[in-house]
């Protein structure tokens, strides 16, 4: 039944090698979009048959090894899949999200230069990704989340003509090496902690037995977890190392969608998860990651509050939710924090995918007038919701389900946070206080950015504002199919106080039961507790909501006057709270000081200085000798005669 | 009656006068002859000693010195040639440029 998971990273690695080596002979777009959109359809396809046997079948956790990879001394590394059902919703979400995203990329790409590049870099992440949550082993794992950090880095820098595209790559590119420096010694230190105990092993199933034999709450196990969790921030865009994904707006939106919001930036969530007998054991780590993931939700909210343009509040938003699964995953919440996982990746895919629609929608009209205004500013916007009836629908539907409105996904997967980080025995209310005022913000952003675009008056320049089209189908279907996921996507987590079965938990009580069960991780309370705190994240969420529409619709002169009255404030928020700059100031230009130090004072003196000096004391040493080559041929010859003589005469009398 | 002491310094007194001339003579043709000469005198003594020990080996030697010998008179005269081109001399001293 599961004896074939090794297509499903099979199918995108074939995509993207025939895309990049043949592509820009086959140059039909049609061809190469189809080659990119099949391979990962057939991924999706085949992800569908062995999520739906897991589904059916008592075993629920399931390895295959294709082949050995290394055997050094006890050391056994395959390259071996693992199937459980943490792995089974993540490779629905990437094949899923992933097939949608490469179809509506047909549409979006359409006549850019390096279209079979795009498609080419699209495939090898999906291939990445897939590694990265289906290898059964930390070897692979680290593969995929390499591979990821590449293809995004490729991908963020496609245009890469432009400087600030360029920037941004290297940026995304060297933040997430220091995280993956965390993760790397992570692994390692792991790996010798285990091995000193007599398991060598990095196979997780493996690693999860075996866990016990470490310290629970020990220094070892908290080093090791805050080790990964350094990884985890840095690909999963958490404080500290968060600044790299704003900046890898400069992406296309495709790339942004399935990259830069449903997956890639996932990667971190999942590690913990699949890790998470061992932060289990670590009640400091859980604490810091708890904590860690709480401040990000509600200071890259607040960063979304001031900025203009779409898709930049998009990514605070995603840096927030970001937050929102790891504040999940600190308290103990795992499942809740996957469950946010998979919602997040339906509404924020629909979002990115819809701001990517308005973006094609603007730039054609600006096209069309002869005009250079940026298409991506919401304040030149307005009123698209005529002009644009399907991606207006679906945007709102998201929004809706973004802001915790009830019967939507995100109410059932962020309220599940909320109270686990109220109720948990790993929990605080101080955590859940900063969950709810987070989810005011995150309900206030978003309906100011549906607001700017596509309600009240249009703003656009009057000669592009009649020549905003609809976008084609192959832009509107996966909105449609996406939007209708974020709608529905919670039902599968309806809480038992709302009368459902919250048929996920259950899914994932094989894979998060056993280390909640060893370590008392539970969230306890009375119902009424509950109830309550429904209630009042509800309300938070409507009263976001209502002053949003207030402030953006009812009185649109109000922002500029509160912008004028806390002038300060707006414009530390507007420059995002100067982290980049404090970076800059802390990290960066001294970084930039030590390497030129170690240019001009230690290669240019040092490494230059001994290679020259010796080229200068041979010279000195052989300035009398030279003169003996005269390039006289009669020297040579008596040199040679008498040479001759003095050893012929050696031997014959010596 | 010739001994092969009489090879040997008939042998001797070729190769002396060949060295002489190398190291004396400007015109490089007359060089090559003289390096000609020592590599006679070599020749007659192998095949002297050959005789004397009663020992083929020397003898086979000298064919083979002859045919280096020939090979390296055509590259020879091939270079004096290739030089006269170029400096209009055949003076050894002329060619004096590969130096410190």
């Amino acid at each position: 039944m599961y004896n074939n998971l090794w297509l499903i990273p099979f199918f995108p690695l074939v995509g993207s090698i025939i895309n990049g080596l043949l592509g820009k002979k086959i140059k039909n777009e049609k061809v190469i979009g189809s080659i990119g959109t099949l391979a990962i359809f057939a991924s999706f396809l085949v992800a569908c048959q062995n999520f739906f046997g897991l589904l059916g079948s008592e075993q629920k956790v399931f390895q295959e090894t294709v082949a050995s990879w290394m055997t050094i001394g006890n050391l056994q590394v395959d390259w071996g899949f693992l199937l459980d059902p943490l792995s089974a919703v993540m490779i629905m979400v990437v094949t899923g999200v992933g097939s949608l995203i490469h179809l509506y990329s047909i549409g979006y790409m359409h006549g850019e230069v390096g279209f079979y590049r795009f498609f080419s870099y699209l495939n090898l992440f999906c291939f990445s990704m897939l590694m990265l949550v289906l290898g059964n082993n930390a070897l692979v794992m680290f593969i995929g989340w390499e591979g990821v950090g590449l293809c995004s880095y490729l991908l963020i820098g496609y245009y890469f003509e432009k400087k600030s595209a360029g920037d941004a790559a290297k940026k995304a590119f060297v933040v997430n090496r220091i995280g993956d420096f965390g993760f790397l010694c992570g692994l390692l230190t792991l790996f010798w902690a285990l091995g000193s105990k007599g398991v060598w092993t990095l196979n997780f199933v493996e690693i999860s037995e075996n866990a016990h034999l470490l310290q629970s709450g020990g220094l070892l196990v908290t080093v090791v977890t805050l080790c990964f969790f350094l990884g985890a921030t840095g690909k999963s865009a958490q404080i500290p190392l968060y600044t790299w994904l704003p900046d890898a707006m400069e992406g296309p939106t495709p790339v942004s969608a399935l990259i830069h919001a449903a997956t890639m930036v996932t990667a971190g969530v999942y590690m913990i998860g699949r890790m998470n007998i061992l932060f289990a054991m670590s009640p400091t780590t859980m604490m810091v990651v708890a904590i860690v993931g709480a401040a990000t939700a509600i200071f890259a909210a607040s960063i979304g509050f001031a900025q203009n343009d779409i898709k930049r509040v998009l990514a605070y938003s995603t840096v927030s939710q970001l937050g929102y699964m790891f504040l999940a995953m600190g308290v103990g919440a795992f499942t809740a924090g996957i469950f946010h996982l998979m919602t997040h990746a339906f509404f924020k895919a629909c979002l990115f995918l819809g701001s990517g629609s308005v973006i094609h929608g603007m730039h054609h009209g600006y096209h069309h007038a002869h005009l250079h205004d940026d298409p991506q500013d919401m304040r030149n916007m307005g009123g698209l919701a005529k002009k644009m009836p399907i991606t207006y629908w679906t945007f709102l539907l998201s929004t809706i389900a973004i802001a915790g409105v009830p019967l939507f996904s995100a109410f059932f997967s962020k309220d599940e946070i909320l109270w686990w980080a109220f109720g948990s025995t790993r929990g605080h209310w101080g955590l859940w206080l900063v969950g709810v005022i987070a989810a005011g913000m995150t309900a206030f952003y978003m309906f100011r950015c549906v607001s700017m675009t596509f309600w009240g008056p249009q703003k656009t320049d009057p000669k592009a504002k009649d020549h905003i089209p609809e976008s084609p189908l192959t832009i509107t279907i996966p909105l449609i199919i996406l939007a209708f996921l974020a709608v529905v996507g919670g039902y599968v987590g309806v809480p038992a106080i709302l009368g459902g079965a919250n048929h996920i938990h259950h899914f994932f009580e094989p894979v998060f039961g056993h280390a909640q069960e060893l370590y008392r991780i539970e969230a306890h309370g009375a119902h009424a507790t509950e109830y309550a705190l429904m209630a009042i994240s509800v309300l938070v969420a409507f009263a976001g909501i209502g002053i949003a529409i207030y402030m953006y619709l009812k009185k649109p002169e109000l922002p500029g006057k509160f912008t004028a009255a806390f002038s300060g404030l707006h414009r530390a928020v507007f420059n995002k709270w100067y982290i980049d700059e404090l970076y800059d100031f802390l990290f960066v230009n001294p970084t930039k000081k030590i390497g030129t130090f170690l240019w001009r004072g230690f290669d240019v003196c040092v490494v230059d200085g001994v290679v020259n000096g010796t080229a200068w004391v041979v010279k000195g040493l052989s300035a009398g000798l030279r003169f003996t080559q005269s390039g006289f041929l009669h020297n040579y010859a008596a040199a040679m005669v008498v040479g001759v003589v003095v050893i012929v005469g050696y031997y014959v009398f010596g | 009656m010739i001994s092969v002491y009489h090879y040997m310094i008939l042998a001797a007194i070729l190769f002396a006068i060949g060295t002489f001339g190398v190291l004396t003579r400007k015109n490089t043709i007359v060089i090559f002859m003289c390096i000609e000469l020592m590599l006679n005198s070599v020749n007659l003594t192998f095949i002297a000693l050959s005789r004397h020990l009663g020992n083929m080996d020397g003898q086979i030697f000298v064919f083979f010195v002859m045919t280096v010998a020939a090979a390296e008179a055509a590259v020879g005269l091939a270079l004096i040639i290739a030089f006269y081109r170029n400096k209009e001399s055949i003076d050894v001293d002329d060619f004096n440029l590969l130096k410190w």
